[in-house]
């Protein structure tokens, strides 16, 4: 059972600050006047709202569906009136607005029909679908759509599953207490990843300053009798980093161009194990999640909160102090500052922060980089922070994508040991961003640029069609003025109608079979093509797609059988003319 | 001496008929200065450079005709791309930087003219005769070209609002001292 652990390069050791938050268990926090969901709570494609202003609904209705494979719903976190669906404040960096569904709580917490479904029984596909329905997304903070990461690699099988229980920011607990509550859900919940993904081993790894977490899970294993391992490891900054954790659990180092299950092994957090679990053996999607309160407030503690409940509301119950200035959410390291506590808590949202300036005492002017190297000493993932710095400052982005800034996870390690205090992962986001938006105006750019192609194309051959319409009626009126004053010659001009028939009727035999040689062309090309992108597909869509597929063959056969007839009857109109 | 001028002859004879043979295999169609210069142009076709495109701004400036100064959808960012491929001096722009915005299209006062639709160079306004036009907004490379044309005035061009998906982290401002 002695689990060999591996260590990964850099990584801080700042003040964990735990303690406060983990005194009192995971309280619940009352039903606010007014829920604002946000329709885009994870990675991917927005949900489209499936409710209106007015219409009642009931706790875990889904009120945006999935936007295509790489999307989660999501659901109302309680029963009642839905007021409006608007713009609401986001929980985001930027406190800009975003699409959100305001609900007005009945007090009746009135569920939708519950199904308790065992995944052992379903079909992978099926129990995909099920979690992306179920708004299931990697709850440790990046809010990654989980159905989407459980699918296995087609060449290499899964060795290992890792749980992240880490936790490694500092001030955070949330998973903490989930770990030492509800401990059982949780081994449930990773086996239904391991069943999924047919992975050999499950390893839960779990920051060793949390004994009680360790404990309450190794607890849980035994009793359930499952055959995960609970590994304690070493506490360091940032060991809960999904890369940095299979490196300390596995050894394995996952390449900045390939993804975990290349290497055959697959990361979730805890929470994701725990939310998975009662989406499918108790039917209840995401509507909650655990908070961390903490920071500068008389009562720090864990709180589960319903998706869509303002912040204020969770904020006032931990009474902040007097000198408090500003809030966080997500931890110190990689944490952003909430402008507007109007903003409701998400599925990102573990923990928030109350800040002072005597907790965060405001960052001293930035100095310039005396090139120490003590950023890139730190870097988890061995970056080379000062260059990255040096290209962001300048805005030479080609150069900061040639130094890897895409494999920076902004864990802020950087910018924790700078001396001359520089804010480095504030550069880092620039430099992501504007890479991204300059990504997204050259692609619009190429768009326009071969509209503007086709559409002088098209300008072309419209003029080119009026000049031959034209010369044809010049044509046209001229011969009639010659025949106009030769009416005599009436044998002539009759003739003249028949001679251009022919030559046209040729022309016309030639242009049929230049069309049906076409089709042929088209048809083989048609048959040719192989459907693609078909092994994410739910088992009731391929099940559509064979009856599809069977109907089209009935009809082809049926087409070809009397294939003898019709053809005659086509030509029939082109005989008269001979 | 027969021997040497033998050999040199047929060396020339060789090398030659490679260099013809390789002139025709490894022929280069189009100019490649143009569409690296092309490529740096934000395609708005706006004309607002003097040439009707951004392909024969490209093109007058591979040839030398054009300053580079001239494309101000491209703001001085392209200029400084245009100087660093072109190995020029960066000029400040001819015209004022604006910020980047799309055409709207007030339908109330629309009469349907399909003025705008022939002058929009990037097929980004949807109508028909006698019905109301309008534009559609990601395809709108806000060349300002519909304006004009327009005999009832019912275009105008607004500035893209910041909205979360468009939201950019900021460069890092340090405040030197707060403010009282």
């Amino acid at each position: 059972m002695l689990q060999q652990l591996f260590s990964f390069k850099g990584g801080v050791k700042p003040q964990t600050r735990k303690a406060p938050s983990v005194q009192s268990p995971i309280g619940q926090v009352p039903m606010p006047l007014r829920l604002y969901v946000p329709l885009h709570q994870s990675l991917g494609g927005a949900p489209n709202p499936l409710v209106q202003a007015g219409e009642q609904v009931l706790k875990g209705q889904v009120i945006g569906a999935a936007d295509g494979w790489m999307s989660a719903a999501v659901h109302a976190p309680t029963s009642g009136t839905v007021l409006a669906v608007e713009q609401h404040v986001a929980a985001h960096p930027s406190g800009l607005p975003t699409l959100s569904v305001v609900i007005e709580p009945d007090g009746r917490e009135q569920w939708i029909a519950r199904t308790p479904l065992d995944h052992r029984s379903l079909a992978p596909e099926r129990v995909r679908e099920l979690l992306r329905d179920a708004g299931v997304v990697g709850l440790g903070g990046a809010v990654f759509p989980s159905h989407a990461k459980l699918t296995a690699a087609r060449t290499v099988p899964v060795e290992h599953l890792v749980i992240n229980g880490a936790e490694c920011e500092p001030f955070m607990t949330c998973d903490d207490l989930l770990m030492r509550e509800r401990a059982e859900e949780i081994v449930r919940g990773a086996a239904i990843f391991r069943d999924l993904l047919a992975a050999r081993r499950v390893l839960i790894g779990i920051e060793d300053n949390k004994p009680e977490a360790v404990a309450a899970m190794q607890l849980a294993v035994r009793r359930l009798g499952e055959d995960h391992e609970v590994v304690a490891v070493p506490t360091r900054y940032p060991a809960g980093g999904a890369k940095q954790l299979i490196r300390v659990l596995t050894g394995k180092e996952v390449p900045a161009s390939k993804r975990s299950t290349e290497l055959g092994v697959q990361c979730f957090n805890v929470a994701t194990a725990y939310t998975a679990y009662r989406a499918l053996a108790h039917g209840e999607p995401v509507i909650s999640r655990i908070v961390t309160l903490t920071g500068n407030v008389e009562q720090p503690r864990n709180w589960e909160v319903l998706l869509g409940t303002p912040m204020r509301d969770v904020v006032a119950l931990g009474k902040p102090k007097a000198d408090t200035s500003r809030y966080l959410m997500g931890g110190p390291m990689m944490g952003f500052e909430i402008g507007d506590l109007a903003a409701p808590v998400v599925k990102a949202t573990n923990c928030i922060i109350a800040g002072s300036p005597n907790l965060f005492p405001p960052n001293p002017p930035e100095m310039p980089c005396i090139r120490c190297g003590a950023c890139a000493d730190v870097c988890p993932h061995e970056l080379q922070p000062f260059e990255l710095y040096w290209f962001a400052r300048a805005r030479n982005f080609g150069k900061t994508q040639e130094y890897h800034i895409f494999d920076c996870i902004e864990c802020g390690c950087c910018s924790y040991v700078c001396p001359s205090h520089i804010p480095l992962v504030q550069y880092f986001r620039f430099a992501k961003s504007e890479i991204w938006s300059r990504e997204k105006e050259k692609q619009a750019a190429d768009a326009a640029k071969a509209r503007f192609e086709l559409r002088n194309a098209r300008a072309e051959r419209e003029q080119a069609e009026k000049a031959e319409r034209l010369a044809k009626a010049a044509a046209a009126r001229t011969s009639e003025k010659k025949v106009a004053p030769a009416q005599a010659e009436t044998v002539t001009s009759a003739a003249l109608p028949a001679a251009e028939a022919a030559p046209a009727t040729d022309a016309e035999a030639v242009r049929k079979a230049k069309i049906a040689a076409a089709m042929e062309r088209a048809r083989a090309q048609r048959a040719a093509v192989l459907p693609r992108n078909t092994e994410q597909l739910t088992a009731e869509q391929k099940q559509e797609i064979a009856a599809i597929e069977a109907r089209r063959l009935a009809l082809l056969t049926s087409a070809a059988q009397p294939a003898g007839s019709p053809p005659e009857a086509l030509t029939i109109p082109e005989h008269p003319t001979e | 001496m027969i021997t040497t001028l033998a050999i040199m002859a047929l060396g020339a004879v060789v090398l030659g008929a490679a260099l013809g043979y390789a002139s025709i295999r490894f022929k280069v169609e189009g100019d490649p200065l143009v569409e690296k210069i092309e490529a740096i142009l934000p395609q708005t076709q706006c004309g607002q450079c003097g040439y009707p495109g951004c392909k024969p701004y490209a093109a007058a400036i591979s040839a030398g005709e054009a300053e580079i100064n001239l494309c101000p959808p491209g703001g001085i960012d392209g200029v400084r791309k245009l100087a660093d491929l072109l190995g020029r001096e960066v000029k400040p722009l001819e015209a004022e930087e604006k910020p980047k915005q799309v055409a709207f299209i007030d339908e109330q006062t629309c009469i349907g003219c399909t003025l705008c639709i022939q002058a929009c160079p990037v097929d980004a306004i949807v109508g028909a005769a006698k019905q109301m036009h309008t534009i559609v907004e990601p395809l709108c490379t806000g060349c300002e070209l519909c304006v004009k044309p327009c005999p009832v005035e019912c275009i105008f061009m607004q500035p893209i609002a910041e909205n979360i998906d468009n939201w950019k982290w900021k460069y890092p401002v340090i405040e030197i001292k707060r403010a009282a």
